[in-house]
């Protein structure tokens, strides 16, 4: 039965939310202008239309999710996003794997910052919510779903599968709802894909509350005032945000067989470029805060990181980036409602800041090389030229659409090694970076001259220069560049260290903040430098054999062949690759895929044979999601077995192919990161022509190239799975086939029943091997065995051994700590004038 | 007023090399013949191109053939202008490879009979497009 009942809610309550936002803008406004006597009902009226907006967004939420737990197929968003095998955590991916559910979850993530701010202000709430609800109501039209003739506005999550598609099942039964959903792409079934979503749209939505405060401060002509609510939140945008950006990037490194963490994909580098705007907006509004300097620095870059928020969203959503990216949305065609969207809030932006621009108070003097406002707003320079050095040519596919829109043609792409081309610019300034953020925070502290710098830098210098050294020598750092960026890092570490000392021993650890990120900046810095300057691809062809003997030869071959059994060399370790493993729930270790036998059933099989002390031979067993093959590959080093690796496969016929992820063995000082690039598909195998085999109890002979035993054969009582008649004669033979140092024993039976002669024949696919009974010659004392052969079980597999990537994990962690401390440092500043009274 | 002209004229200065650089490493869209005739002008430039894979009278997908060590492959792609083109990759196949709608290839001729492509890019059939249903439900 078709339950259309929760869509019909889900749908109700987006109008209704999509109305109450536009209702609480327009009462807001009127709250802001009412005069003393009129405030209080406005206030309250304002207040109840936000919270109506808020717990209908809530119910949207809930509404989705309760499709997607409850395996409605009859929506098409829990069709195309789910599926019955999924476990509960997997649901809430699902949840936002299509854009409509992102875009509720930004909604969502901005009704309870709403609330927040509602209850943390007083003065700045009516402004400040008008420009919230205004952002709801643009967000909630996304899933609004209402066409109006032409015009499409928004695209629903709870139309449902028949009005989705033009399926013919639907003609014939209009209430068929399909069985089971296509399910979750496999590269999304990860922890870390369950918390990096929401926590990087927090960290989109928590740009807009700096951004609010500012239209606010504009609008109510408190040009400086506003500096000082919204600076905890910037901060707080800045560490959510961040912390966002990381953990996609570790999602990355633990999921996708990228290679790394970080690709300068263009989906990657629309976050990271408002991220380095965010940063730099924090350092400028501090400095106004100190010294009434960079207020309209301050202002430019709060709006600027908002709109590239919006333009994020936009490049990565609209379908623009097309075969630009390897992970870019589809156009839902909504990419016009999302440049309205864009523009929309660039243009009251611009238009409140052009017209308070004269009143905004900015200082006349110039700035002393010995003042701190100096070196802060290099930095912010420095950060600002980074974020166009990304931004422009991720914008090319942009350019390109803009350019044909107008008729022109132009061909422009990305360039083609995107890693090197941002590299060589990003890496430098990040040194600079680096270098400003440590004489940056002496003169944070403390009013310097020319003789005090030189005093308070000479001794981290020192002692940066021999910690450096040392790393240099130990890790056999080498090359000039990055040398450079070892001295860079360190220098930031060390001085920053001797400041937080300073401040621990003088006050209190809240004042921290500033000189713990940029610790963690420096060994970023580093990590980055070792994992990625340094990663060394150690699976390459060692055996000295070629195979086509041309320029392709001449070609780096960074992946390795392995057989199954067969030893390779590689680096340091002999690698043995051992055949395919599945999780099997209740068992804590992976268990060999060849004791399994899928019922047909979702994620269930049956054991062909005992396993330790886990299952019993006829058990029924539930696996983990059952697509996922490990691939067991043991590591040996001097003949002995150091550990194994499993890099997973999932083969998902509906999402269409194969997906591989890797696996990582991680020491403290560096990972060997593994995955499978391709692998054998047995499935359905093209076997060779017979070979026939006559061959005597206790004789030796070759199948294949396998070195096999006939060691005799015996007369069955019973057949498993096979009743036996009366003058039936079954005889089983048992062969041993070696293959390296695994011995496998294959068993092929011939019955003979009323002169009929039936074959049981035995496959054995990791060796490729069909071996069946054909004929017994007693009189020769002969049996014949007919030999079928495809091929070996192989994976290819990548290993990249990536030193010191603990260091940058470590550094982001200290970094998240710092602005962590910077929060609760600058919300206390301003509650503590909010309540005398003042804000 | 002068040292913040000195950094105003030295911001300009780095953005205007970050612009040239932008142009100046941007790789471009381009046919197999307009690649083959950059080659023969001498630019070595890695460029971009869209095609789809050759398929025979079948719709199957023809022409890949995989070395025997696994860990490359040459295959025939198929350009907008209707250009067949043999394409070696350094790469293992990738695994929705033969189901992808279009490739989009990075790299350039090393001869006329074959284009070495560092990077693939593929777009395969999308989740949202789709529309059938009755495989999957029945």
């Amino acid at each position: 039965m078709i339950n259309t009942f929760v869509g019909n809610l889900g749908h109700l309550m987006t109008i209704v939310a999509f109305v109450s936002a536009l209702v609480s803008a327009f009462a807001y406004i009127q709250y802001f202008q009412a005069n003393e006597i009129d405030k209080a009902s406005w206030r309250r009226f304002s207040r109840i239309s936000f919270y109506i907006h808020a717990v209908s967004t809530a119910l949207i939420a809930f509404s989705l999710f309760e499709i997607i737990y409850n395996h409605r197929y009859e929506y098409f968003y829990a069709y195309s996003h789910s599926s019955k095998a999924l476990p509960v955590h997997y649901m809430i991916s699902s949840f936002w794997e299509g854009q409509e559910g992102a875009f509720i979850l930004w909604a969502f993530w901005n009704v309870v910052l709403g609330v927040i701010l509602i209850h943390t202000n007083k003065f700045w709430e009516a402004p400040v919510m008008v420009v919230f609800a205004l952002v709801q109501a643009f967000l909630v039209s996304m899933i609004l779903g209402v066409v109006i003739g032409d015009l499409k506005i928004g695209s629903s999550p709870f139309i449902l599968l028949r009005d989705a598609t033009q399926a013919p099942i639907f003609e014939l039964n209009p209430d068929f709802v399909p069985e089971d959903g296509t399910g979750l792409n496999p590269l999304l079934q990860n922890i870390w894909m369950v918390i990096h979503p929401p926590t990087l749209f927090m960290g989109y939505a928590s740009t807009l509350i700096p951004f609010a405060f500012l239209i606010g401060g504009l609008v109510t002509k408190r040009y400086s005032e506003w500096i000082r609510p919204a600076l905890p939140w910037a901060i707080f945008s800045a560490m959510i945000l961040g912390m966002g950006i990381i953990m996609g990037a570790y999602w990355a490194y633990v999921t996708l067989n990228f290679g790394g963490y970080w690709n300068w994909d263009p989906v990657e580098n629309a976050v990271y470029v408002p991220w380095l705007i965010l940063v730099a907006a924090i350092h400028t509004m501090i400095t106004f805060k100190k010294s009434a300097t960079a207020l309209k620095t301050s202002i430019v870059l709060v709006i600027l990181s908002f709109i590239l928020v919006l333009y994020a969203t936009f490049l990565v959503r609209s379908g623009v980036l097309g075969d630009a990216s390897v992970h870019s949305f589809t156009d839902l065609g909504l990419s016009g409602q999302l440049l309205v969207y864009m523009l929309f809030f660039m243009v009251i932006a611009i238009f409140l800041a052009a017209r308070a621009w004269k009143h905004i108070p900015s200082s006349e003097k110039e700035a002393s090389v010995y003042s701190r406002e100096f070196w802060i707003f290099l930095g912010a320079v420095t950060l600002g030229l980074m974020s166009f050095q990304v931004i422009l040519p991720t914008s090319i596919p942009a350019w390109n659409a803009l350019v044909e829109s107008f008729g022109g043609i132009s061909n422009m792409a990305p360039p083609a090694d995107q890693v090197e081309f941002y590299t060589k610019f990003q890496l430098w300034f990040a040194v600079v970076i680096a270098l400003l953020t440590a004489v940056g925070q002496f003169f944070w502290w403390q009013k310097m001259d020319k003789k005090a710098l030189k005093e308070a830098l000479v001794t981290p210098y020192v002692i940066s220069v021999l910690l450096s050294a040392g790393v240099i020598v130990l890790a056999k750092v080498y090359d000039w560049k990055y040398i450079i960026i070892v001295l860079a890092g360190m220098f930031t570490i060390v001085a920053n260290s001797v400041i937080l000392a300073r401040l621990l021993k003088k006050s209190t650890f809240k004042l921290a903040g500033g000189s713990l990120a940029h610790i963690g900046l420096g060994m970023i810095l580093i990590g980055i430098m070792f994992s990625s300057g340094y990663s060394d691809v150690i699976s390459i062809n060692m055996s000295g054999l070629t195979y086509s003997n041309s320029w392709e030869d001449e070609m780096n071959k960074e992946h390795v062949l392995l057989w199954i059994n067969k030893p390779t060399q590689m680096k340091d370790y002999t690698v043995i690759y051992r055949g395919r493993q599945k999780k099997v729930v209740g068992v804590p270790e992976y268990v060999p895929a060849k004791l399994l036998e899928s019922t047909g059933n979702v994620n269930e099989a049956l054991a062909l044979a005992d396993y330790k002390d886990y299952f019993k031979k006829g058990d029924i067993v539930k696996l983990v999601l059952e697509e996922n093959d490990y691939f067991k590959i043991d590591y040996y080093q001097n003949e002995t077995l150091k550990f194994s690796l499993a890099p997973m496969s999932q083969f998902n016929e509906s999402m269409g192919g194969l997906i591989s992820s890797p696996d990582s063995k991680i020491y403290l000082n560096r990972d060997l990161y593994t995955y499978v690039a391709a692998m054998n598909d047995y499935a359905d195998p093209d076997w060779k022509e017979d070979e026939n085999y006559e061959v005597s109890p206790g004789e030796q002979f070759h199948i294949a190239d396998f070195v096999t035993y006939f060691d005799g054969a015996e007369v069955l009582k019973e057949i498993e799975g096979y009743t036996l008649q009366e003058g039936d004669v079954a005889v089983k033979a048992k062969l041993r086939v070696l293959d390296y140092d695994v011995e496998k024993l294959l068993e092929p039976t011939f019955i003979i029943r009323n002169n009929q002669v039936g074959k049981l024949p035995v496959v054995d696919t990791e060796l490729g091997l069909k071996v069946s009974l054909e004929n017994i010659l007693p009189e020769q004392n002969k049996f014949v065995f007919k030999v079928n052969q495809y091929q070996k079980d192989y994976v290819v597999m990548k290993a990249i051994v990536k030193p010191y990537i603990n260091v940058l994990w470590i550094g982001t962690i200290i970094m998240l700590i710092g602005f962590t401390v910077a929060i609760f440092r600058r919300f206390d500043e301003f509650a503590k004038m909010r309540d005398k009274g003042m804000e | 007023m002068k040292k913040g002209h000195i950094i105003g004229l030295g911001i300009i200065a780095i953005a205007i090399v970050i612009i040239m650089t932008s142009i100046g490493d941007a790789s471009s869209y381009e046919s197999f013949n307009t690649a083959w005739e950059m080659k023969e002008d001498g630019e070595d430039k890695a460029i971009h191109v869209v095609g789809q894979l050759k398929k025979d009278g079948a719709g199957q997908v023809t022409g890949i053939e995989v070395r025997e060590d696994k860990t490359s492959f040459t295959f025939m792609l198929v350009d907008n202008e209707g250009t067949e083109q043999k394409v070696f990759y350094n790469e293992p196949v990738p695994a929705d490879f033969q189901r992808s709608e279009q490739v989009v290839v990075i790299g350039s001729y090393r001869d006329k009979d074959i284009f070495v492509a560092d990077k693939i890019l593929m777009k395969c059939p999308s989740k949202y497009q789709e529309t059938d249903v009755q495989a999957a439900g029945m």
